[in-house]
């Protein structure tokens, strides 16, 4: 090669480089630009009495206090569904299930599930919970939804954790006697908790932004106090900021971008104890 | 040895490896409750509206009177901001990934990448706030157009919530190209770009084709801001700077008027179908593309 085709090489390379770390600005700057944006115009109005009170006047003033607190029972609502069958599909996906037609047929079910689009999910709870089991626009039924929503997630994350306990340790545990299940209960599943937690905790941390899943199951356009039994419609902080943000005219924008800012943060407190978690165990883990 | 171990724990045993069992194959379930209910409720649309009108028709009136219910407007438009998103989405996508797995040094590769992940945390409805206050007023100050609410809008919006699937299944793609591929394109003399564009891109090709299906699945799927930024005009749509309406919007803004067991509620769950059948062809398509690339 001549020593001139050399250098229009490296040029070219120079601006394929260039072009590439364009392309990471064009999608980096603006999520920082966003985030500024949220945290400028939202910590003026995070006020205790924003995070603690009923809303008054049509929303347009007052907290977003049933707002919050909804979105944390829809939450645990969730979680209690959804976090046993999680772990006990991934337990039986990674220590009982055999390479067949079943395993094959609920791994592409998973993908599948995990594909459906949320607003789909919020057909599915209308027609099954809301209506067909009666439960009504409540808790209960919206609980269900994301918790069906946030299974693909659990069950991928859990049994990846399970899958990375070594073999060894199953096979010392059977050697001394131990069935199956005692392995399984003493052994494999001590070692990929932190893996399950945190694959739950990020799958509830979607779970709790969401909004279309919620639209017909649970969410109350305006409920200015707090529900009382798991069939009563709630408030929550995504639908809440959807009806703020479109619906109610001459609304003061702190009160936007205020209510922006607490979903977001309750959303990254929930990743980065997730990821926190991850890391000790990462620094923990012997093998 | 079995002999002597308490009845009760077999009993026990017994119990917890059936529910294991019941909840191992429960996603099955699942897949086949949704699609149960979204049939049950969106085939009776067509006792009184034939199918032909719903998947050609060209005017979707729900409310007047006689109504209408072609979806033609709506599958165009949730077709063009899909389109739109995704000629955003992958280009940027694939050369961040690129960027972030090859060529940033390792302290600034971690801050990319954990800003692609902090925009995948952030909750649509939160995106789709911003953008309505940010990027709806630039589009109609840039076209200088009567309205910000379009496709194009809508397009730009959900090509940011593609980009991290993307990035990452890219990533992943491009990290598992095996290192021998790198040093025999490198030792043969060919600059580190001439190694990315002519070795490691098409060895990583089933990650793109990958990462371009999860990326339409994700962006088809969208409802949210969807909804605040696109403007919900059900006409076929002329130019991406006009409103449209979605498939998923439709039935997230009509649902809460819509009478149940009315011909409009059931439309609405026959949209559903449409969007199911859709999303698992895109999935199915995507998995194999992914499986391809374990090989």
């Amino acid at each position: 090669m001549k020593t001139k085709d050399i250098g229009v090489a490296y040029l070219v390379e120079k601006f394929a480089f260039f072009m590439l770390l364009v392309s990471t600005l064009i999608i980096v700057v603006p999520v920082i630009l966003i985030t500024i944006i949220i945290i400028q115009n939202g910590i003026g109005g995070l006020t205790w009495e924003f995070l603690t009170e009923n809303p008054r006047l049509g929303m347009r003033a007052g907290g977003i206090f049933p707002a919050i607190i909804g979105t944390i029972y829809l939450v645990l609502g969730t979680m209690l569904f959804a976090l046993p069958v999680g772990i006990l599909a991934a337990i039986y996906l990674s220590e009982y299930a055999k390479d067949n037609w079943l395993t094959r047929l609920i791994d592409m079910t998973i993908v599948n599930l995990a594909g459906v689009p949320s607003v789909v999910y919020g057909l599915f709870g209308l027609g099954l919970f809301v209506t067909f089991l009666q439960f009504g626009a409540s808790i209960l039924a919206g609980s269900l939804t994301l918790g069906i929503m946030s299974l693909p997630v659990i069950i991928t994350a859990s049994r990846e954790a399970i899958g990375s306990v070594p073999q060894s340790f199953r096979e010392a545990s059977l050697a001394l006697g131990a069935t199956q299940w005692q392995t399984v209960r003493r052994v494999v599943l001590p070692n990929a908790l932190p893996g399950i937690i945190t694959g739950t905790i990020l799958a509830l941390s979607r779970a709790a932004g969401e909004t279309a899943p919620i639209l017909f199951t649970v969410a109350a356009f305006y409920l200015p106090r707090l529900p009382q039994t798991i069939f009563d419609q709630c408030m929550a902080l995504p639908y809440h900021l959807y009806v703020i943000s479109t619906q109610v005219p001459n609304i003061k924008p702190e009160i936007q971008y205020g209510t922006a800012l607490v979903l977001i943060m309750m959303v990254m407190v929930m990743n980065v104890t997730a990821v926190l978690i991850r890391a000790q165990f990462r620094k923990r883990k012997q093998w | 040895m079995n002999s002597s171990r308490p009845l009760r724990n077999q009993v026990l045993e017994f119990i917890i490896e059936k529910a294991i069992f019941l909840a191992g194959t429960a996603s099955i379930l699942f897949v086949a409750l949704i699609f149960i209910f979204l049939l049950k409720e969106g085939l009776s649309l067509f006792r009184t509206v034939s199918p032909v009108q719903f998947i050609f028709g060209a005017n979707w009136y729900p409310i007047s009177d006689p109504p209408q219910f072609g979806t033609v407007p709506l599958v165009l438009g949730s077709l063009l901001v899909t389109l739109g998103a995704i000629l955003i989405a992958v280009p940027l996508g694939v050369s961040s990934a690129i960027y972030i797995a090859e060529i940033a040094p390792a302290w600034l590769r971690e801050i990319l990448k954990g800003t692609v992940e902090f925009l995948a945390a952030i909750p649509s409805i939160v995106l789709g706030f911003i953008g309505l206050v940010t990027l709806v007023p630039l589009v109609k100050a840039i076209f200088q157009i009567p309205t910000g609410l379009t496709a194009m809008s809508g397009s730009i919006m959900l090509a940011f919530m593609a980009m991290p699937t993307i990035v990452s299944i890219m990533e992943d793609a491009l990290t598992a190209v095996p290192k021998s591929y790198r040093e025999g394109a490198l030792a043969l003399g060919s600059t580190r770009w001439q190694m990315i564009w002519r070795v490691l891109l098409p060895a990583a090709s089933s990650g793109i084709l990958a990462a371009v299906m999860l990326g339409i699945g994700r962006v088809i799927g969208e409802t949210m801001a969807v909804m605040m930024i696109t403007g919900n005009a059900a006409r076929i749509p002329t130019s991406i700077l006009l409103p449209v309406r979605t498939m998923t919007a439709t039935i997230a803004a009509e649902m809460g008027e819509a009478v149940q067991g009315s011909d409009h509620y059931f439309a609405l769950f026959a949209i559903g179908i449409q969007l199911f059948i859709v999303t698992f062809i895109i999935n199915l398509v995507a998995g194999f593309f992914i499986k391809r690339k374990k090989k």
